[in-house]
């Protein structure tokens, strides 16, 4: 039910995002500081993403073995590796960890 | 088109984190369909199923999106036609698309590379997702035996990585990392991630610096 909460809000309003400007805005420019802002916030949230979605448990901040994974995908990002090498390198490198 | 083979992990990662996030098959292939931009699906998805509330998910999901805002503005000038079929070729703003079409000389050009590319990515974005949520995805036990919940983390770091070229970036990304992992111990779930949209601030340059002018307090 929840999922569907979000599924729904979120497809409206990133449905309204996307057809703002073909439907509406003709062939305007937008505000400086909006299109600075909309250029800036996807590096913050994600960011944010990386390390929540890699040291957090609920409410507490763990290390573990998923750090070792996102280590190790840096590493392959960082020498221009594809995606789907990053992410079997995080994937494989923490499932090693747990294996120790 | 190299670039629409390019999502398919991506797609496969989403249909795994959905299915691990507690969502259905069809609540998973619906987002894929209906929202279509992997970084919000992954960020509404990650706040759902670190148990946060579903305002904080869509709004994750939808500041992450302002920029689809500034792609429909690099792309309306090429895309016209009656309304309606400027409403259905909207749904195909993704970064991809905006990209490829930009980049074409002239308006049709621009038009032609926009639709095939968006259309193309909307084909492996969904199939893929299809294919990650129903066959890939398994077990909790096996999520963690495989490491694939690290995955998920890997794939918003891949996300990320193509923008740290930029120095503005840099300090918005680490300033946005740096408030929600100070904010995890003692905010509700969900709520770092929307914190860290304040970081944007330590990407800001400033253009005009403020006349230092002294202004005589009454």
């Amino acid at each position: 039910m929840t999922a569907t909460v979000v599924l729904i809000g979120l497809a409206v309003g990133t449905y309204g995002l996307k057809a703002a400007a073909p439907l509406l805005l003709g062939g305007r420019d937008l505000p400086e500081q909006v299109a600075r802002l909309a250029d800036l916030l996807p590096a913050a949230l994600l960011a944010a993403l990386v390390l929540v979605s890699t040291i957090a448990r609920d409410s507490t901040l763990v290390v573990d073995a998923r750090l070792v994974g996102l280590g190790a995908a840096a590493i392959a990002l960082y020498r221009r590796a594809p995606f789907v090498v990053a992410v079997l390198a995080a994937a494989a490198a923490t499932a090693a960890t747990r294996a120790l | 088109m190299s670039i629409a083979v390019a999502v398919i992990p991506f797609g496969f990662a989403f249909g795994i984190a959905a299915t691990d996030a507690g969502l259905s098959l069809w609540q998973t292939s619906a987002f894929s369909l209906l929202v279509f931009t992997g970084s919000a699906q992954f960020a509404a998805v990650q706040v759902l199923g670190s148990g946060g509330s579903p305002l904080a998910a869509i709004a994750a999901g939808l500041l992450l999106n302002l920029r689809s805002l500034a792609f429909g503005v690099v792309m309306a000038s090429a895309l016209r036609g009656p309304w309606w079929r400027r409403a259905l070729w909207s749904q195909l703003m993704i970064d991809e698309s905006t990209a490829i079409g930009s980049a074409q000389a002239d308006l049709r050009w621009r038009r032609y590379g926009y639709l095939c590319c968006g259309l193309a990515v909307f084909t492996t974005w969904n199939v893929s997702t299809l294919i990650g949520a129903g066959a890939l995805s398994s077990s909790a036990g096996l999520v963690s035996t495989w490491g694939i919940d690290a995955a998920i983390p890997a794939a918003f770091l891949g996300l990320l990585w193509p923008r740290l070229t930029d120095p503005a970036q840099r300090r918005s990304a680490l300033a946005g990392a740096l408030i929600a992992v100070a904010l995890v111990p003692i905010a509700p779930p969900g709520v770092p991630i929307l914190a860290a949209a304040c970081g944007v601030a330590a990407g800001w340059r400033r253009r005009t610096p403020v006349p230092a002018q002294q202004v005589p307090v009454p």
